[in-house]
């Protein structure tokens, strides 16, 4: 039933239509989280530590619950104790205990921020201002803010009961959640044969998503028992799997409904004040809102990890690789979970090589515990093995895209962690990035105006993963389709789904008419991330379209009394093999269909899909005498499979690629030697504005995927992998040293060119 | 955030009783865009909001004879869409077009981010190099005070209890006169100043005959560089001499290291913006 | 009243065309007289503090971020949101080209670069690339890079 189909033929996929969330968005009726109002609702707010590590001894809240406009107060005392069960699903790890942990602290605060209580009063400002009479009794600890802290012996430990996993080894008292080595190969003889060998360590700080949209969470939880929740949320159904374990509750009793969300990034996978609305709720008998503030997004939710990353690379003498090491240290934040696997996965993934050895380790810091961020963990080690690979072809004198197609990874090299590569396309995206316009074009090196130029090429990775899906189809009686999804649409995949659906139907993307809805009206759906969603929800939405034909086929036949297979559905055409005379649009049957309703019903468990990989150029120029960098031109490259909505794979280019940019050049957690972060608003987290940038060229190269009917590989996560080392080694190509810690910023520079 | 009252007197004296009645639980409100920032960060409590927009003074600009006097709650804009302020002094029009985006400069005024008195304000160190005072007024009448004696600390300006920044008057200059603002920054808007400098300067048979350099980010308020300014009177504007000005800037820059700039960082870009603010202004002045 | 006696101040603005009378605490924003008082939800908080452009909305012709706007100055005012772009006639030019060059990705800054392109287009209207950065500096925007974003208000100057 699942066919290839031939990518000339496609009548929707690859068109522009006008996404059908559209209209709500630009005029400002669709309802994102914050914007929901319930009757009789009121408002939560929550106490927060101010200490980066600290034992709690009291909290007393006898002045807050007794002013005026207070409803209810909660501490972790009014949350169910879990256990040390690991939750073990692909985007979120660590134990229960941990998770309700991070809502809401028990006996220690891990980060500063780290919610201690919370209160629900008739408005915000009341709770806010009941919130600071809750007093806490603190038992200040020393904190640990980075990886060479956290593991130096004798470091203060996080979690006093918390026994880590070293190379399969239980081990107590440690920051070092895990340790684990991959290997493949013999790489001892491999950099003993080696003509070159280059190491570099980098060294990148805590970065945050950066989401416009603070987190928010509404809840009902009512008299039987069952908890209504509203939120913006990448995945309702991760939601509710989390909001009913913190609540020691059955899932069934939760209901999570998913509003517009103002961007996530990874960030809005985790929960953080749902289950906090829900006791509140139980406690007030109303319903409770919780919306954070700018502050508490950057101190508290899950910015990505920092870490020091090492990468060592031996080739012969006419730059085949040989071995590749890796060292990799990542902040896990106050809870475990790093992403080191998927760092590992990601470290050597552009590059074929016979022998590589990967030591990984998750660190606990005292951070907020580390949220995936596109692409978690690939973009930390594609500075250092890019930084490796530009260094390389210096040494060697040879071409920075030849280089890299000497070693490209293709179908069937093998990958660190062991699989085999399925059909990839990252050959074609270095041979277009060198036929690009941007590569072929000269860059005047010192132009008159003083400043200093340079160019920087980098590649990235990021793999799909696959999992559930499930999608629902209903033909209505003017022959448009309902299609309803629980991918929660951060940048437009509803589009993309309904095109899929529209593609099969025949007919034009404006009549499938997609809505993503809560969970107790779709089967179970993974998050919208890991490059998932276009890809596997998309697939579903094929399928189901695949079955709704089967049902129109089975219909129409009784309606012509034929045999079913002597229908023929084509292009939203309804006809008989034997009688040229019987024919029938979509419509026409719709209106007709004396058979009852016309619904199908299709799900997906997809396996990881072939990933997408990128390349990037870029040229920079610098101001010698401030170190002030700019990006003067930006080209991404990437295998995007098949574009469904090609301007929407073009913005999670761009947009990936400007999270990195920004990465590069200005963004990082400024921390205080108490662990604290001082730069925790959008005056001193700086983003880039439209200012500092260009327009972004993407260059769209289709190698479609092997595993999904239209060739879709995941394009999302990606871009965001290749700007740091692309722009480090621009740096480089412009003064003619390296900076090999983030961000790269004009301090950085101005002291290399003096010092050189 | 406490809960406060929000007045709006229509007269100088209305507001200065109100001041005085409320003491430091009373703050200004011009354009907000620093005073709601921070009493909504908890920087002071306050049970009056004293919006002093609605007073004519406050918003009106008038050339006399030998001033421009503009209300201390006149918005950037104002300025900047002003073709005669924008001709007299591009100086001061460099510092008001860079105070953050367009929506920041619709509502922030050079008198808020005056009386804020920021190390690091964008709005002082044009005022200074052009010779501005401010008049304030008070429960002990009106008075006049130069710009450069506004800033006693951090954050803290000069007002007593019921006083606020009535007018800032800029003394008009002639075509041999002009100034430049610079500051750095990280990105290209939307940043607070690293490290920034205004210089001003009048020619005299090719020589300078006045010449002031005011510093910012780089102490505890903006600084007065008079040392550095009295080096280029009476000499060329060369190079050279630019060059030497510059360094003694950079000398007298008392920065610190937080996390918007390095000390070492700092005192470079003073260096390089003295020079480069000293040369646009001979350059404008040339014009 | 709260703890410390304040009472909500009775004031009459113009919203989107619409006359209104409305009680609001002296001491919150603009912003939030807008999305709890007014029930106008199309104007957004994305830090509260004037650094991101989501609250913006165009008071007496010019842009504001409406965090920073106390809702009793809207006293006598003309304040024109995203929810006043549209007409009974259709969208608004840069609504237009913001769906036709998908300049959108998530949507939540999306009404405040509406609001501000708007007020850029009302007076300048053929702005240059530059100018149309420069005029959006104020506007965060995390999802798109703001390339599309830069196109389309190109498009609806045409």
């Amino acid at each position: 039933m699942v066919s290839k189909s031939k990518k000339s033929d496609y009548k929707v996929i690859g068109t522009r239509p006008i996404r059908h969330d559209g209209y709500d968005k630009v005029t400002g009726r669709a309802q994102y989280g914050a914007d929901i109002k319930l009757p009789g609702m009121i408002y939560g707010a929550v106490l927060r530590s101010p200490h980066a590590h600290a034992k709690i001894k009291k909290i007393d809240i006898s002045v807050a619950e007794k002013m005026k406009g207070v409803f209810a107060v909660m501490t972790a005392k009014d949350l169910p104790r879990l256990s040390d069960k690991q939750r073990g699903n692909s985007e979120e790890s660590g134990s229960e205990k941990h998770l309700s942990e991070n809502v809401m602290a028990m006996d220690k605060v891990l980060y500063k921020g780290h919610v201690v209580a919370a209160i629900s009063a008739k408005d915000v400002n009341t709770a806010r201002e009941a919130v600071k009479k809750i007093v806490v009794d603190y038992e200040v600890l020393k904190p640990v803010i980075n990886v060479d802290q956290a593991m130096k012996k004798g470091a203060p430990i996080l979690h006093e009961d918390f026994v880590g996993d070293h190379l399969g080894k239980k081990v107590k008292n440690t920051n070092v959640a895990t340790f684990n080595k991959y290997t493949t190969g013999n790489t001892d003889e491999g950099f003993r044969k080696a003509h070159l060998i280059i190491e570099k360590e980098v060294e990148l700080q805590t970065v945050h998503q950066g989401y416009i949209e603070p987190h928010n969470g509404t809840a009902i939880w009512d008299e039987d028992d069952r908890v209504k929740i509203w939120t913006s949320t990448q995945g309702s159904f991760a939601n509710r799997d989390s909001v009913s374990k913190v609540l020691n509750l059955d899932v069934s009793r939760v209901k999570v409904t998913p509003l517009e969300i103002g961007g996530g990034f990874g960030g809005k996978i985790p929960v953080y004040l749902e289950p906090i609305a829900a006791v509140l709720s139980k406690k007030s008998r109303r319903p409770v809102q919780l919306v954070m503030s700018r502050t508490d997004v950057f101190d508290a939710s899950g910015p990505a990890p920092g870490g020091k990353v090492i990468v060592k690379i031996g080739v012969d003498k006419d730059g085949k690789m040989l071995a590749g090491y890796a060292d990799i240290r990542l902040e896990a934040g106050g809870y475990p979970e790093a992403f080191i696997e998927a760092a590992a996965k990601c470290v050597f993934s552009c590059y074929d090589i016979p022998a590589m050895e990967i030591e990984a380790y998750d660190v606990l810091v005292n951070k907020p515990s580390s949220a995936p961020y596109r692409a978690p963990g690939s973009p930390q080690v594609a500075f250092a093995t890019e930084t490796v690979v530009d260094e390389i072809c210096r040494k060697l004198n040879m071409d920075l895209i030849d280089f890299r197609l000497l070693n490209v990874a293709e179908k069937g090299t093998r990958t660190a962690l062991g699989p085999k590569y399925r059909k990839i396309g990252l050959k074609q995206v270095l041979e277009a990035a060198k036929k690009s316009d941007h590569w072929q074009s000269n860059l005047e090196k010192n132009p008159k105006s003083g400043k200093l130029r340079g160019r920087g090429i980098a590649s990235g990775y990021w793999f799909n993963i696959g999992e559930k899906s499930a999608v629902n189809l209903s033909l209505n009686m003017d022959g448009t389709v309902i299609l309803t999804e629980g991918s929660t649409d951060i940048g437009g995949s509803r589009a993309s789904i309904a095109m899929q659906a529209a593609e099969v139907l025949g007919v034009k993307a404006e009549s499938v008419r997609p809505s993503v809805v809560d969970t107790d009206s779709i089967g179970h759906t993974d998050v919208t991330g890991g490059s998932r969603t276009t890809y596997a929800t998309g697939y579903a939405a094929y399928k189901a379209a695949h079955m709704l034909i089967d049902e129109i086929t089975n219909k129409a036949a009784k309606i012509w009394d034929l045999s079913e297979d002597e229908i023929i559905y084509s292009d939203g055409v309804i006809s008989s093999k034997t009688d040229s005379e019987l024919r029938m649009t979509l419509r026409e049957f719709a209106d007709k269909n004396p058979f009852g309703p016309v619904v199908s019903s299709a799900s997906v468990d997809l396996e990881e899909a072939a990933g997408g990989f990128g390349t990037h150029i870029v040229d920079l120029e610098i101001d010698p005498e401030t170190g002030k960098t700019d990006v003067i031109r930006y080209t991404v490259l990437q295998d995007v499979g098949k574009a469904i909505h090609p301007a929407y794979v073009e913005g999670q280019l761009q947009g990936g690629a400007t999270q990195g940019i920004g990465w590069a050049l200005n963004e990082e957690y400024f921390m205080s030697d108490q662990g604290t972060m001082l730069n925790s608003s959008y005056l001193d987290y700086r983003m880039p504005i439209a200012l500092d940038l260009p327009m972004i060229e993407t260059i769209l190269v289709e190698v479609p995927s092997e595993d999904h009917p239209f060739g879709v590989r995941g394009v999302g996560e990606t871009p965001i992998c290749p700007p740091v080392p692309a722009i480090s080694n621009a740096v480089n190509d412009a003064i003619g040293s390296r900076i090999l810690s983030t961000p790269i910023k004009a301090s950085k520079i101005l002291n290399k060119l003096k010092s050189m | 955030m406490h809960p406060f009252d929000y007045y709006d007197p229509k007269t100088v004296d209305e507001a200065v009783e109100i001041l005085k009645k409320f003491g430091d639980k009373a703050k200004c409100l011009a354009g907000g865009t620093d005073v709601l920032v921070q009493t909504r960060g908890e920087r002071y409590e306050l049970d009056a909001i004293v919006d002093i927009k609605k007073i004519p003074e406050l918003t009106s600009l008038e050339w006399t004879e030998d001033y421009l006097v503009f209300g201390a709650a006149t918005p950037c804009y104002v300025l900047y869409e002003d073709p005669k302020v924008c001709e007299a002094f591009p100086g001061i029009i460099d510092s008001a077009s860079l105070i953050g985006g367009i929506q920041i400069q619709s509502r922030a005024s050079l008198g808020g981010n005056l009386c804020n008195a920021s190390p690091s304000a964008d709005g002082i160190c044009s005022l200074i190099v052009h010779e501005a005072e401010c008049v304030i007024a008070g429960p002990n009448g009106v008075r006049e005070i130069p710009v450069e004696d506004m800033c006693v600390g951090p954050g803290k300006n000069a007002l007593s209890n019921g006083e606020f920044l009535v007018s800032i008057k800029i003394p008009l200059k002639n075509s041999t006169f002009s100034a430049s603002y610079e500051r750095f920054i990280p990105r290209n808007e939307m940043d607070i100043a690293v490290a920034a400098v205004a210089s001003s300067i009048s020619l005299e048979n090719g020589k300078v005959a006045s010449c002031r350099i005011a510093l910012a980010a780089v102490g505890p308020t903006p600084i007065f560089a008079e040392e550095a300014s009295k080096m280029l009177i009476g000499k060329e504007p060369t190079e050279e001499n630019i060059k030497n000005a510059s360094s003694k800037a950079k000398e007298i820059a008392t920065p610190i290291s937080d996390m918007r700039g390095t000390v070492e960082h700092r005192k470079d870009l003073i260096e390089v913006l003295t020079r480069r603010t000293l040369s646009k202004a001979v350059e404008r002045v040339g014009v | 009243m709260t703890q410390n006696n304040v009472r909500k101040v009775a004031i009459n603005t113009n919203i989107n065309g619409q006359e209104m009378d409305i009680l609001v605490d002296p001491y919150v924003s603009l912003l939030e007289t807008l999305r709890e008082v007014v029930g106008m939800t199309g104007t957004k908080e994305g830090c509260n503090d004037g650094n991101c452009g989501a609250c913006t909305v165009n008071i007496d012709g010019r842009i504001v971020d409406s965090c920073l706007v106390l809702g009793v100055e809207a006293e006598g005012k003309n304040i024109e949101t995203v929810e006043g772009m549209a007409t009974p006639e259709g969208l608004h030019p840069l609504q237009q080209a913001f769906l036709e060059e998908a300049a959108l990705q998530c949507g939540i800054c999306t009404p405040g670069f509406l609001v501000s392109a708007k007020a850029l287009l009302d007076n300048e209207p053929k702005p240059s690339e530059d100018r149309i950065r420069h005029w959006l500096a104020g506007n965060l925007c995390r999802c798109t890079g703001y390339d599309k974003i830069v196109k389309a208000v190109k498009k609806a100057s045409d």
